[in-house]
């Protein structure tokens, strides 16, 4: 028996069109809707990216006018956003609360530091009325805006819960134009305080040896007092931190006012960052600052609170100072020609 | 409840901002604001892909974590909405957004800052919907009215897409599939393979790893 096979006109014409398949091969594949793996292709899964991390920025070009839109992604926010919501908060509150804490320690332990031989009720001229402006200018301006930036940092769990969200707005508002506005006489306070007291705050030797005595504060009452000039070691680690510190936030300060006007993204962040350290050293600061200068120590305040201090106070503290000024005849009560 | 997103094909997208301009239409959004932005990567290069950008509207959003005055909202849809009543115009939105969605009017003292302005996923803000306070402050509110972002809906390529998230997903699985990406993933770098793109004319190429 003949096997079944197809009638001949019928196998050349599947072989014609078998031919003519293959030659059209090509174009067929390129209209395909499922296309051919190529040597680039991943094979595995593993090889395929789901989703890479960015840690860098990644810019583009925008045609609009503002050319800062081009950065697509800024993954250094998120770094940002831990320092806003949790590190700062940790900075500022953990150092003022600490310096609190160890002030008042100290002061159970010693208790304000009086004048060793009580006061004698003749007067010193200490501050002049130029001295005591710029200080309580640099000093009130800085509380200020001390207070106000606490708002904004901590305003939001501590005081919204209080007050409300309709209630907090403008306290936040006023605080932010009160910030902005207030730092200007804090400028000029600290310019007027470098011009009139950098000479004296220039370290010398004797500020080493107060230093490494911790200016007498752990020695009993009426012990060895280490000398000092018209500012002491202790006032010249205030003065230059407030002088550097306060320059620092004035330069951070008013990058931060004028947004992108030198710095892109990065570099705001950056001040942010800088300004907010410099805040959490500089409240630690003022807070052991005024502590001395108010119960810490008998008799300090009258020297800013109206410029003359106990005779025996300057004796004690300010030895060296005060027997200047004894040469000069600045001396009540012991001008010659008076 | 749909969670609401936004996808944008960057293989598909023609840089043509139909959806700038149309967020810039409905919105009557002021000049010098930009809601909504093409950016372009590798112009000029093989490889060069569009995006466009909004704001991407984060499951914790990291805006809403430092805003000094809490004034973000996140609807049910997870809508991330913000109201200018309580706005005072700091800036730190900005700085944590990781894709520079707030924008602000340089008005108030020293001209840096006025109220923070976002893509609002087209539903309008904390005001009653469909109000003329809502409209002047934060422009059109689609959503209340059961349509889907214009931007999206403009994309001339279907390119940008916004809403339900299911839905989107399904899309863009679809789309990985007949674009033969083997498991379904596509990077950018799996698009034409890393290293030979072909040339402008003829992206890809046989042998190129996809036609």
């Amino acid at each position: 028996m003949r096997p079944t096979r197809l009638p001949l006109h019928a196998l050349l014409l599947l072989i014609a069109l078998l031919a003519v398949q293959s030659l059209a091969a090509p174009t067929f594949a390129q209209a395909q809707l499922y296309q051919v793996p190529g040597q680039n292709s991943p094979t595995t899964k593993e090889q395929v990216p789901l989703y890479v991390p960015q840690d860098d920025k990644v810019i583009g070009r925008v045609s609009i006018p503002d050319e800062r839109l081009g950065v697509l992604v800024q993954p250094e926010g998120r770094e940002w956003r831990e320092w806003r919501t949790h590190t700062l908060r940790l900075a500022i509150g953990g150092l003022a609360i600490g310096m609190t804490a160890v002030l008042a320690i100290f002061f159970l332990y010693r208790g304000t530091i009086r004048i060793h031989g009580g006061k004698s009720g003749r007067l010193v001229l200490r501050f002049n009325g130029l001295d005591r402006f710029a200080h309580w200018t640099t000093a009130v301006s800085f509380l200020t805006m001390a207070l106000t930036g606490v708002i904004m940092t901590f305003g939001r769990p501590l005081l919204i819960p209080l007050i409300g969200h309709q209630a907090f707005t403008p306290l936040a508002e006023y605080a932010k134009s009160i910030h902005n506005f207030v730092s200007v006489p804090f400028v000029v306070g600290l310019l007027m305080i470098m011009a009139l007291w950098l000479r004296d705050n220039i370290p010398e030797k004797a500020d080493w040896t107060w230093i490494r005595t911790a200016g007498g504060l752990f020695s009993k009452a009426g012990g060895h007092h280490p000398e000092a000039g018209r500012f002491n070691a202790g006032q010249k680690l205030v003065f230059w931190s407030i002088v550097l510190g306060g320059i620092g936030m004035a330069a951070t300060g008013y990058l931060l006012m004028v947004p992108f006007a030198f710095t892109g993204i990065g570099g705001m962040q950056i001040m942010h960052v800088i300004h907010g350290l410099l805040a959490a050293g500089l409240i630690a600061a003022v807070i052991g600052h005024i502590y001395i200068g108010t119960i810490g120590m008998e008799g300090a305040f009258d020297a800013m609170g109206c410029g003359e201090v106990d005779e025996n106070w300057a004796m004690e503290h300010h030895r060296r100072w005060y027997q200047e000024q004894m040469r000069k005849g600045y001396v009540e009560g012991r001008q010659p020609a008076e | 409840m749909a969670r609401m997103k936004f996808l944008c094909d960057a293989e598909r997208c023609i840089e043509c901002n139909a959806c700038v301009t149309a967020c810039k239409n409905e919105h009557e959004v002021p000049w010098g604001i930009n809601r909504r932005r093409l950016v372009t990567l590798n112009d000029g290069k093989p490889g060069e892909r569009s995006i466009s950008m909004a704001c991407m509207h984060c499951n914790d959003p990291p805006c809403a974590a430092v805003c000094p005055v809490d004034c973000f909202l996140q609807t049910a849809d997870g809508v991330v909405l913000h109201s200018k009543d309580l706005c005072i115009g700091c800036g730190y939105c900005f700085y944590a957004c990781p894709f520079g969605a707030p924008q602000y009017p340089r008005t108030t003292d020293f001209g840096s800052r006025g109220k923070m302005d976002k893509c609002t996923f087209c539903a309008g803000g904390p005001e009653p919907d469909g109000s003329v306070e809502e409209y002047q402050k934060y422009g059109a509110n689609r959503l209340a009215e059961g349509k889907l972002p214009l931007c999206a809906e403009m994309c001339s390529t279907r390119a940008l897409m916004g809403g339900d998230g299911a839905v989107l997903a399904d899309i863009y699985q679809e789309r990985s599939l007949r674009r033969g990406y083997g498991s379904g993933a596509p990077g950018w770098s799996t698009a034409y393979g890393r290293n030979d793109r072909g040339s402008p004319f003829a992206p890809g190429g046989p042998g190129t790893g996809g036609a």
